[in-house]
């Protein structure tokens, strides 16, 4: 019994730790970013208060918006922030991260993507319509890669819940292998696209022919912008921890430890959000951002490694058996 | 044992995935970097198969695919393109989504034909002749996909690299031969060189399309 | 099994009542078919009868009954067979709940406009032919029904006939089924062997060598695979389900194509016996490629109810994937794998029968209420239209297995057991799994592309023509069926476990081992595939996170901000759109995937033709799609018999003379074959 409210105690922290700490990670890619670009930038705490200011300011809604349109923004944050509580941060093993797996994690996400998408439509303007249809079309063509990576990790691990992959990787220490590699260079590149970030889609863009996330919101305001503001957020959190989780999980605490040993995982995971955080930046500003058209060979890229590292893990297991 | 299978297992994936992109690649400079990339990964893993099997005179053939294909060789073309003017883009006949999946479609077919036909052999002779099998298919592939004369040499080259990797799986390829493989590659060379020259005085282009009209048939 | 035994069950009788209210119902409605009253009575004893039916299945179902007898009807030595057991309790299941919701939207149709005396009489006629064909025991019951089933439900798609259009996808249907029903005969042929024993107990005896058993594999996916809608054979479909009435597109795209499936999975799982590992190739390669094609078709295509069928097409190739690698993991002796693929296939058989019939009902609710079906004229319906539009989205989310609905549960059986590909001892299913998995999965999200579409066309946005602003909601009874439909899909998503728990003794009959496992999670309700330790996904848990996360970010929100919120012109940057028509239309939003995929699967190509300053007509946009698979394996063929027959025909306009120089050339060669060969 109190092992169980150990456990949900500790389930109920990570909950509120990838909430808490997703602006920060924000503010550390646009940091780093204004870094290289030579300009001060703003402050890391400024996302908070760019929340704060939108949370108070006043919700204007257009005239023939529906109930989808007013009640989406809250059904985003929801799915994004339990896919992102399901995914083990600092800790393997806590109350409830056995109940969705890899493949029902990228389910909620489809989820939030679709709600997303049908809000965009719903005010009847043509950007909706873009940052819809092209946001689809990149789901399209990133599910693939996706399926095929958590295919990889299931046959090295032989598991596809994310708590037992971690501990599999942490125990079994695992000398350079190809295919895990390749599976991280496609996961990278499928997360670049799922968060809309450079080369699929500019975030900090104002040319809505270039917009695909932001054309999808550009009818939201007030407390539901900083909703949708904030499911983003949590979402870029998300792929790092689930890259960390999968491919350098050391530093997490395994299963049936105490709060001494979550103390010791959290500075872990921090430091490795932080630093995928700048390397974020630090690759955003390194590369310019690809016609929409062409994103398709990008993600293709993403889903041919993807493969490769299948075969290359089917051709490991056949030689040393 | 598993140390040294995993260094060679991922130089030779590494040279599978410099393969997969060449395929993709459609500027000549980055065509013969990435030939180049992939003739130094050569000589890494002929160089780290010398060490682990105690033949020292596969250290000269690493050298040989250092010097002659990661250096001069790519130098060679650079300077060759340059002078020569040709389009720094290449054209791909059918798309670049169904050749990287036929790619795929070949790397499969050939790690399961090699990994049905060599169950008796060892593991390091096995996932070398896998690859490169899978290496010389692509490098077919990328000489029947492409345009242009200059990236059909490197498909070539590329294909040499494969060959040269699955004779250092297999034990016992005598120096001799070897130097012969690599005299033999220096001719093409030369002798597509001149041919390029050749073309490009003759047509002002060296796309092959252009060669169609040479064999006489009235069209 | 001859003689006239009667080895029965309360359940079989049961299900027999409900067959014989069926029957009662077409006769009925036949004979009075001039009155309105009583066209408009069909329904409630379809009610009545389904109600019936449907129970019966559950318990057989529950309690794993088997029981059948046989009828001195039908050919004279053989007989008639009646069999019920788990498979036929299953999808009798399937079949009649679908009758249920269907009849229930049948009584909220206007008596005066929409009833016919072409629909009502055949609509139960329709259901018993669906329900005999799944208590058939002998292959002559199973072809007999099987082409009343065909019979009716082709009454019913050219019921409204004067639609040029109408007809000739009633033709198109008719010519199918023929081929279809000819290629089942030739595989029951070879089923039933040279002893010629028709009866499918005798044929479980006594098991085909494996030239025939190919051989009759092929007749059962060609007969079988037509009817339900696999790739290439699939063409019929997108005529004529749209051409029936809602309902009944719904019962036939819902039902009907399980009836099929039904079908294929009694030859090729119970009566071919032992399986072989290269008879999942087909299945799978077929699968495969009808999922990802269906959706490519879909999301190109302007008709609501069109997009729909193609959609239906793509979920049989889902189906036919969960078979094929059923298959396989049964030849290669993985009993659990092919437990889990098992029961994703069944399970996702009943999933779809739902959310289809719910998205086809609430298309009929729009077509009924704006006279339109295509997307350039529909939009902005959610607003006049609240209650359809709100249970479409739970089909919308459900068909693209989003959670917490129940397309998702399926979806992610049939996932795990792809994830357990990598076991074959085979090579070539070994490297096909990570290649069938990435088409399913590109199917999974190219449906939710289409459906997004869908939704968002027909519902979102502004009404783009004068009936979609004056559209109004549909009756009672259609809300009812649809809520029921809707329920159902919330209540399979959540207790999806429960689902899987009930079907294990068929899944133990077909696959060979029940689920492993089942039961072992850490609440009641998780799903389990394969190991507690290798995946789970328990949905009310999930749920139950989902609102706990909505309602605390609504609560932190709300503190924070109060609930001020004001109305005002949409903004679209700063440019005011006075007009409708400017708001992204289907093909706007199906352009970025018709040009990464159009090219290659469908020679897609695009013509502008603009105008010059001055020239005041009309831009216009082209956009030129090739239907490879009509154009190859439809027209050509038919061009071709064509020219056949017109070349035969002028043996029609011989002399005497040379009918007699026939009749005696055909008497002086079979006379040298007799003396050559005896």
């Amino acid at each position: 019994m109190e092992e169980t409210l150990t456990l949900l105690f500790g389930q109920t922290i990570q909950m509120f730790l990838v909430l808490l700490v997703a602006p920060a990670i924000t503010g550390i890619t646009r940091r780093t970013k204004a870094s290289f670009m030579r300009r001060q930038g703003a402050p890391i705490i400024q996302p908070y208060r760019d929340l704060i200011k939108l949370v108070r300011k006043e919700s204007v809604i257009a005239e023939n918006a529906s109930w989808l349109f007013r009640s989406a923004p809250y059904a985003i944050l929801a799915f994004t922030w339990v896919a992102a509580a399901l995914v083990p941060t600092f800790a393997s093993g806590l109350m409830f991260n056995w109940a969705a797996d890899a493949v029902a994690l990228v389910a909620l996400l489809g989820a939030a993507r679709a709600l997303l998408a049908l809000a965009g439509m719903d005010v009847g303007t043509s950007f909706g319509g873009i940052g819809s249809s092209r946001e689809m079309m990149i789901a399209t063509l990133a599910e693939p890669a996706m399926l095929l990576v958590v295919l990889t990790m299931a046959l090295t691990a032989g598991t596809t819940r994310l708590p037992e992959v971690a501990e599999f990787l942490i125990s079994a220490p695992v000398t350079v292998r190809v295919s895990l590699a390749l599976a991280l260079v496609a996961l990278v590149i499928v997360a670049l696209a799922e968060n809309a970030r450079i080369p699929v889609d500019n975030p900090a863009t104002h040319l809505e022919l270039t917009m695909v996330h932001e054309a999808m919101v550009l009818e939201y305001s007030g407390r539901h912008l900083a909703m949708i503001e904030m499911a983003a957020q949590l979402k870029l959190v998300l792929y790092i921890s689930l890259i960390a989780c999968l491919f350098l999980p050391f530093g997490m605490a395994p299963a049936n430890t105490g709060p001494a040993a979550w103390l010791l995982g959290a500075a872990a995971y921090l430091a490795k959000l932080g630093i995928g955080a700048m390397m974020l930046g630090a690759w955003e500003v390194s590369i310019a951002k690809m016609r929409v058209f062409r994103v398709g060979e990008f993600l293709g890229g993403a889903f041919v490694f993807a493969f490769l590292a299948i075969l290359l893990a089917f051709l490991t297991r056949e030689v040393l058996n | 044992m598993n140390h040294a299978y995993d260094v060679s297992h991922l130089l030779a994936g590494l040279m599978l995935v410099a393969s997969f992109a060449l395929l993709y690649q459609d500027r000549i400079f980055a065509v013969l970097n990435i030939f180049a990339a992939q003739a130094i990964l050569l000589s890494m893993a002929v160089g780290w198969e010398a060490w682990t099997q105690q033949r020292p005179h596969l250290f000269i053939t690493a050298a040989l695919a250092l010097c002659l294909k990661g250096i001069i060789i790519p130098v060679a073309l650079h300077k060759m393109i340059v002078r020569l003017g040709v389009h720094r883009d290449v054209e791909q006949v059918v798309g670049v989504g169904k050749t990287l999946l036929l790619g795929l479609a070949l790397t499969s077919l050939s790690l399961m034909l090699v990994l049905k036909i060599t169950v008796a052999a060892d593991s390091f002779t096995r996932e070398g002749l896998a690859l490169a099998l899978a290496i010389i298919l692509l490098g077919m592939l990328m000489m029947i996909t492409r345009r242009n004369a200059v990236t059909q040499i490197v498909g070539f080259m590329s294909l040499e690299n494969g060959l040269i990797l699955a004779a250092t799986g297999a034990r016992g390829m005598p120096l001799v031969v070897e130097v012969s493989v690599a005299f033999s590659v220096l001719i093409a060379l030369f002798v597509f060189a001149v041919f390029v020259f050749r073309i490009r005085e003759r047509f002002d282009s060296v796309d092959i399309e252009a060669l169609e009209h040479v064999r006489g048939d009235t069209k | 099994m001859t003689g006239v035994g009667f080895s029965t069950a309360p359940q079989l009788a049961g299900l027999l009542v409900a067959i014989v209210l069926y029957a009662a119902a077409a006769v009925f409605a036949a004979i009075f078919h001039r009155h309105k009253t009583a066209l408009a009575a069909v329904y409630p004893f379809c009610i009545v009868a389904a109600a019936v039916a449907a129970g019966a299945g559950l318990a057989a179902l529950i309690a794993d009954t088997s029981a059948g007898f046989r009828l001195p009807l039908g050919l004279p030595v053989i007989g008639l067979h009646i069999r019920l057991d788990a498979l036929s309790a299953f999808f009798g299941l399937i079949v009649n709940l679908g009758v249920l919701t269907t009849a229930i939207y049948g009584i909220g149709l206007d008596r005066d406009r929409d009833l016919s005396a072409r629909v009502e009489p055949f609509f139960p006629a329709y259901a018993l032919a669906m329900n005999l064909v799944l208590i058939a025991g002998d292959a002559f019951g199973f072809l007999f029904s099987w082409e009343l089933m065909s019979l009716t439900s082709w009454v019913l798609v050219v019921s409204r006939h004067r639609d040029a259009e109408n007809r000739h996808a009633g033709h198109v249907y008719l010519v199918m089924a023929a081929i279809g029903t000819a290629s089942l005969l030739f595989a029951f042929g070879g089923l039933a062997g040279a002893a010629g024993n028709y009866a499918f107990d005798a044929i479980r005896a006594a098991p085909p060598g494996p030239l025939v058993a190919g051989l009759v594999l092929a007749g059962a996916i060609f007969g079988a695979g037509s009817k339900a809608g696999i790739a290439p054979l699939h063409a019929w479909l997108p005529l004529a389900h749209p051409a029936a009435p809602s309902h009944v597109s719904a019962l036939m795209s819902g039902v009907m194509t399980k009836v099929a499936i039904y079908g294929i999975i009694r030859i090729v799982f119970d009566l071919l016996g032992t399986p072989v590992w290269w008879w999942a190739l087909p299945f799978l390669f077929l699968g495969a490629t009808t999922a990802v094609l269906g959706l490519l078709y879909a999301v190109l295509d302007n008709d609501l109810k069109r997009v729909l069928a193609y959609s239906t097409v793509e979920n049989i190739g889902i189906i036919f994937v969960g078979l094929g690698l059923a298959l396989a993991f049964k030849a290669s002796g993985l009993a659990a794998a092919a437990a889990v693929a098992m029961a994703a296939t069944l399970l996702h058989c009943l999933n779809h029968s739902w959310f289809k019939s719910l998205l086809f009902l609430g298309a009929g609710a729009v077509l009924h209420s704006t006279g339109r079906r295509d997307f350039d004229g529909l939009g902005g319906l959610i607003h006049r239209m609240p209650v359809t539009a709100a249970f479409w989205l739970v089909g919308a989310m459900s068909i693209s297995a989003l959670p917490p609905f129940n397309g998702f549960v399926s979806e992610w059986l049939l996932f795990q057991a792809v994830l357990a590909g990598p076991a074959f001892p085979e090579p070539i299913l070994r490297f096909m799994s990570p290649a069938v998995g990435a088409m399913l999965a590109l199917a999974a999200a190219l449906a939710a592309a289409c459906f997004v579409r869908a939704f968002g066309i027909v519902y979102l946005g502004r009404p783009r023509s004068r009936e979609a602003a004056e559209a109004h909601e549909t009756a009672r009874p259609q809300q009812v069926a649809m809520a029921l439909l809707a329920g159902l899909c919330l209540l399979g998503g959540l207790f999806g476990s429960v689902a899987v728990s009930a079907i294990q003794p068929l899944i133990q009959m077909l696959a060979g081992a029940p689920l492993p496992a089942t039961g072992t999670g850490p609440t009641p309700f998780s799903l389990v595939a394969f190991d507690a330790a290798r995946s789970i996904y328990d949905a009310p848990t999930i749920a139950v996170f989902l609102l706990i996360s909505g309602l605390l970010a609504t609560l932190l929100v709300h503190r924070l901000s109060g609930r001020r919120t004001r109305l005002g012109p949409p903004w679209g940057c700063g440019f005011p759109e006075a007009s409708p028509l400017a708001q992204y239309s289907a093909s706007s939003f199906s352009q970025p995937l018709r040009r990464v995929y159009g090219a290659t699967v469908f020679g897609a190509s695009e013509t502008i033709d603009m105008p010059q300053p001055g020239d005041d007509r009309p831009a216009r946009l082209t956009v030129r799609l090739h239907d490879y698979a009509w154009e190859l394996l439809y027209a050509a063929p038919a061009r071709a018999v064509v020219r056949l027959s017109e070349r035969l025909n002028t043996l029609q306009f011989l002399t005497i003379r040379s009918y007699l120089m026939l009749v005696f050339g055909a008497l002086i060669v079979l006379l040298l074959i007799a003396a050559v060969w005896f």
